[in-house]
């Protein structure tokens, strides 16, 4: 789950990691109440969108630049007044970009030096992993693959937690020396008590700045929290904007599914996330462009499955839907009888082509041919990818 | 002979007593496999299915029935703890079937594991089968038949698919391996085609992996330097977009890594011959292999 940048300094601040004064907004009416709290003459007036590249972004009415320094007040105000519930295009966000619903007004700060600092699971070590650069404000995979020896990289053991040495590597892997090598230590050891006290599967400031006054502080803020976690942490769950997600992916995981909207014409619905995934792949390779990756789980009941189609037939630029199930441990008669059910439950307005394979796979195709319905049985996958993508494209 | 579980294991069902649980757990003793105990806290003393003795700990079945593998079905907040429970029993090999165990849980478990010597399958997968001999975990029984051909995937479907094919075409499989979708895990691609190498009675594998991490990567410059077998493989997800959690939490190419393309090159250098569609897996694996 991501949360929004103004959600991720409110976190950082609660674990004393160092961030600019600020305050998020979500009414015109607070504006002039966030600009007297945060006291400064200019103000940076930030979208809060789940997207980078906000501050090259473009507005659907034009305006230009999703992140602004405003020099007065008055600028301010009228940086926030066409931010606010205007949309929001950035090259994260796609063609439709996102609208704004929150800004944060926050104190600008005099940049001496940039860096970057994020902790992530080093998935082949099988734990965390502290990064951080003296060049900061760019692509940090781009610094990895050039100048690798600008980055450094601290493993933190799962059991012992971070020690003292480890943030000492940290700041003076950066540079850093006497009060600012101090902060940067602090600064390590907050961020990652909340990286792992909280479920983090991100923790990212970029840029880390330090100021011309001397001060280490974190401009920006990215979390990301495994999902499998969110049960024992409340507060973090409720951090959750579901404005930011698709609706449609909102409304298939009520029902277990996981639905994951893409852009082609062939819509899949599968059981299991490995097959699912091979299965959108083998449309492309005949020739469609997967509309979606659905994971039923291992049942593929009739409920589960009314509620598929529903959702994929909710996405207009579905033209076919290839229905892809192995019958491991249900049987594939019990399967057949859902998906008809299903088709009869939902008015089925695009071609549909059935693909079982496994337990008592020659009933459920026999349950198949039988119905009335306009349902095309498959051979076998790739029968039924060649299948959905001609008819789709005929149709 | 055959990899890590055969007629000898000796298996203890942690959370079997639940609905799901008890439904595989009932698959696998009808398969054949030797269930020996179960252990559900606060449940001691009764039996599971009439005959199993239901443990309070891990350590009494170990004690009292010579427990040397675990099967976990144990729901996602309480399972690192029965894992590292069934660690500290003494228990060889667990088999996580759990899906949705939080990462950092993961990272302690492995971190134990390493510790203690323990071997671990999973979490969040389909388990682990000997054709014949023993079945443990949520994979259909009747798709496998023994053989010579090892198998080791990430994804469940995707493995029943392959060992289905293999079977149809009659051919067997020595021990199908699923090792779990998520991004912390036990036993991983290169630890299971090393097993397969090692094994006198496996003649050619078939690995099967997905978008996400590098162990695909990994293992297929172990597959280059040691393996003289025949390998086939198989990578999901060619068509995923970046930043986005393909169902599996280990499924995600973020930034320049995890990519399918990057993994099918790195395959393909390393000799293996990679299949074009999940359909063509066996097919693939014959045209190199003629046993």
């Amino acid at each position: 789950m991501n949360i929004h940048e103004y959600q991720a300094k409110d976190l950082f601040g609660a674990y004393g990691a160092p961030i600019p004064k600020g305050c998020a907004v979500q009414h015109k009416e607070e504006f002039d109440g966030a600009i007297d709290e945060i006291g400064s003459e200019a103000i940076v007036v930030k979208a809060q969108i789940h997207a980078g590249g906000r501050g090259k972004g473009v507005f659907t009415d034009g305006y230009k630049g999703g992140v602004k320094i405003a020099k007065s007040r008055e600028e301010a105000l009228a940086a926030a007044d066409a931010m606010l519930g205007n949309t929001l295009i950035t090259k994260q966000t796609g063609e439709a970009g996102k609208q704004v619903r929150t800004l944060y007004f926050s104190e600008p700060c005099d940049i001496a030096h940039e860096y970057y600092f994020a902790i992530l699971l080093d998935r082949t070590e099988s734990k965390p992993v502290i990064i951080a650069s003296t060049e900061g404000g760019v692509d940090i995979e781009e610094v990895a693959e050039k100048t690798p020896e600008k980055i450094t990289r601290v493993h933190i053991d799962p059991l012992y937690g971070i020690r003292p040495y480890q943030t000492r590597q940290v700041a003076f892997g950066l540079g850093f020396s006497g009060k600012q090598a101090k902060q940067m230590m602090e600064l390590t050891t907050a961020l990652y008590r909340l990286f792992w006290e909280k479920d983090a599967s991100l923790v990212e400031v970029n840029p880390l700045v330090l100021t011309s006054e001397g001060d280490v502080l974190a401009l920006d803020a990215k979390v990301s929290f495994d999902d499998n976690a969110l049960f024992r942490h409340p507060d973090i769950a409720a951090l959750r904007d579901i404005h930011e997600e698709d609706p449609k992916e909102v409304e298939a995981s009520k029902h277990g599914l996981n639905y994951i909207a893409l852009d082609g014409n062939i819509a899949c619905l599968v059981n299991g996330a490995g097959l699912a995934m091979a299965t959108m792949d083998i449309i492309k390779h005949y020739g469609g462009n997967p509309a979606n990756f659905l994971d039923v789980g291992g049942g593929a009941n009739e409920d589960q499955v009314t509620e598929a189609f529903r959702i994929i037939l909710s996405d207009p630029n579905v033209e076919g839907i290839l229905v892809n199930i192995f019958g491991g441990i249900m049987s594939c008669k019990t399967i057949a009888e859902g998906i008809i059910a299903a088709a009869r439950n939902v008015e089925i307005t695009v071609p549909l082509v059935v693909r079982l394979e496994g337990n008592q796979v020659e009933e459920g195709r026999k349950r198949l041919a039988e119905t009335r319905l306009p349902i095309t049985p498959a051979e076998s996958l790739s029968d039924a990818a060649r299948k959905v993508v001609d008819l789709a494209s005929s149709g | 002979m055959s990899v890590l579980v055969d007629n000898n294991t000796r298996v203890v069902g942690q959370g079997i007593t639940g609905k799901a649980g008890s439904y595989h757990a009932c698959n696998n003793i009808a398969y054949g496999t030797n269930y020996v105990a179960a252990v559900t806290p606060g449940k001691g003393g009764t039996t599971f299915e009439n005959s199993i003795p239901v443990y309070n700990t891990v350590h009494e079945a170990v004690e009292h029935e010579g427990a040397n593998t675990s099967v976990v079905f144990v729901p996602p907040p309480f399972a690192a703890d029965s894992i590292l429970e069934a660690i500290d029993a003494g228990i060889s090999l667990i088999v996580a079937i759990t899906e949705g165990i939080p990462v950092r849980d993961m990272q302690e478990v492995k971190a134990a594991l390493q510790s203690n010597n323990a071997r671990m399958i999973g979490p969040n997968c389909p388990g682990i089968m000997t054709p014949g001999q023993c079945n443990i975990g949520i994979m259909p029984g009747y798709i496998a038949t023994p053989g010579k051909v090892g198998v080791v995937s990430r994804s469940g479907t995707l493995t029943y698919e392959a060992m289905y094919q293999l079977t149809v075409r009659g051919h067997g499989q020595s021990t199908c391996i699923g090792i779990g979708g998520d991004p912390v895990c036990g036993i991983g691609h290169t630890e299971a085609v090393q097993y397969f190498n090692d094994d006198p009675d496996t003649d050619a594998i078939i690995m099967i992996g997905e978008i996400g991490g590098s162990a695909e990567e990994e293992a297929a410059d172990y597959i280059k330097n040691n393996v003289r077998k025949p390998v086939t493989a198989f990578i999901a997800g060619m068509t995923a977009p970046p930043g986005r959690r393909m169902g599996h939490a280990g499924a995600i190419v973020s930034g320049r890594s995890g990519s399918a393309k990057a993994k099918v090159t790195a395959l393909e250098q390393a000799g293996i011959a990679v299949a074009p569609t999940p359909t063509e897996i066996a097919e693939t694996l014959l045209s190199i292999y003629r046993p």
